[in-house]
């Protein structure tokens, strides 16, 4: 979707401003936010590729005035009332008015999530075919304008690259984010020039590409 | 870079009654969530404190030190980092696909995430808000010499700079190149040269002198 998340190249946000010393949380509030969308995640209900999709969902005027967190929040509150496990009327009160619904994951412990934060989700899968590129291919990215999540931004869309190297073959989160299943599709390192991307500069811009973002130069 | 101690709304944190009800919005949803039976008080506990005391760039600086004493370690890492890093007990959550992007006298890489906030937790644990923020993800791939200028970053003429934009679950960690004048250093010492910044690109790692 091509909306306020999708901010690369763009010009308007002034520079890079570090805080001093800045503490891992500002507020309780943050690890509580974090703590919870991690654990929520934990539960199965959702993909980690649509919750992002739930993130820049959000109203752009509220996603890009709000703290990262308050998006994580805003958007853990999305999919806990999409999902049914949460009445908005609940959210709005702050008192539980209907049943549970079952988790789709059993509810993990102190114990269990350690094991769960360890392991990670790891999203590469077998593939069932040969991938279409190789390293020293010349590509051109696709310049689709999808309704729904992608992970190619409008920086690089229709852009010439060339394959850097193939990375396996990982769930797709365009499919994934839609409920469609994993669909896992070849990713590649594509490599390219700034030139191309944005008129002018000389650094390079490495992007992880699936191959359905893909063709080859000159088809 | 521009400092600023007030910490005030440039990073888009809010005045004193915005973060007392932030407070009370999330031990409400909090409670909910309890009351419902779908998440464990402890486990809440568990992940914050993962990212408080066990989870941070200190790991990805062993990682760098180990690869610039142990030629043999840095190919393992060239050809699988996912698992070298693993070997040092880094592993998990936002870094399950690692990769490490060599700096170089001729390379200078850089990672940013300009569609959201990905960043390798399992090396450099959670980002600063910075790396989230819209400046930061706006510019890092169209002019990135300008925003390591902020950084205080000036590289040697000629080098080309690399800018790594995590679009899949891809995970970078930059290796610096190692500073002059530290033959000999043990991995612990050399492990204080390497900074947080130095392995997202937007640093340099410290040098010799820098430390005692």
């Amino acid at each position: 979707m091509n909306g306020p998340h999708d901010m690369g190249g763009m010009r308007c946000y002034g520079p890079v401003v570090a805080e001093r010393d800045e503490p891992l949380f500002h507020g309780a509030w943050e690890k509580r936010a974090l703590a919870l969308t991690v654990a929520m995640g934990a539960a199965g209900m959702w993909t980690l590729d649509r919750m992002r999709f739930a993130r820049e969902s959000l109203p752009p005027v509220q996603y890009l005035s709000s703290t990262y967190y308050e998006i994580w929040l805003a958007a853990l509150e999305t999919m806990l009332v999409e999902k049914g496990l949460l009445a908005a009327a609940e959210l709005d009160s702050g008192q539980a008015s209907s049943p549970p619904v079952a988790l789709n994951r059993p509810v993990a412990d102190r114990q269990g999530m350690a094991a769960i934060l360890a392991r990670g989700g790891p999203v590469e899968r077998e593939a069932s075919r040969q991938p279409a590129f190789a390293s020293g291919d010349r590509v051109v990215t696709s310049d689709t304008h999808p309704a729904g999540h992608t992970r190619l931004p409008r920086y690089a869309r229709g852009k010439p690259g060339i394959i850097a190297a193939v990375q396996g073959c990982h769930v797709f989160p365009d499919s994934n984010a839609a409920g469609q299943g994993e669909n896992p599709q070849w990713l590649y390192s594509v490599a390219f020039r700034a030139a191309d991307l944005f008129g002018a500069g000389i650094h390079e811009v490495f992007l992880d590409c699936f191959e359905p973002y893909l063709s080859s130069e000159g088809t | 870079m521009s400092h600023d101690p007030a910490g005030d709304d440039q990073h888009g944190h809010h005045d004193h009654s915005h973060l007392e009800g932030m407070e009370l919005k999330v031990r409400t949803l909090e409670s909910l969530l309890v009351e419902k039976g779908y998440v464990d008080p402890g486990a809440l506990d568990e992940i914050v404190e993962t990212y408080e005391t066990r989870v941070g760039p200190r790991n990805g600086a062993r990682v760098v030190a180990r690869a610039w004493r142990d030629p043999a370690y840095l190919e393992r890492l060239r050809q699988d980092a996912t698992s070298a890093i693993a070997e040092l007990g880094f592993t998990g959550r936002q870094g399950e696909h690692m990769r490490v992007v060599e700096n170089t006298p001729e390379i200078h890489n850089m990672v940013v995430c300009t569609l959201c906030s990905c960043y390798p937790w399992s090396v450099l644990g959670l980002p600063p808000v910075w790396y989230k923020s819209a400046p930061y993800r706006s510019r890092a791939v169209s002019e990135p010499e300008a925003v390591l200028a902020e950084f205080g970053v000036t590289l040697p003429e000629g080098k080309t700079i690399r800018v790594w934009d995590s679009t899949a679950e891809m995970r970078y960690l930059v290796l610096p190149e190692r500073p002059a004048g530290t033959e000999g250093w043990s991995e612990e010492r050399l492990a204080d040269l390497v900074t947080r910044d130095s392995m997202i690109g937007t640093g340099l790692a410290r040098a010799a002198g820098e430390v005692s």
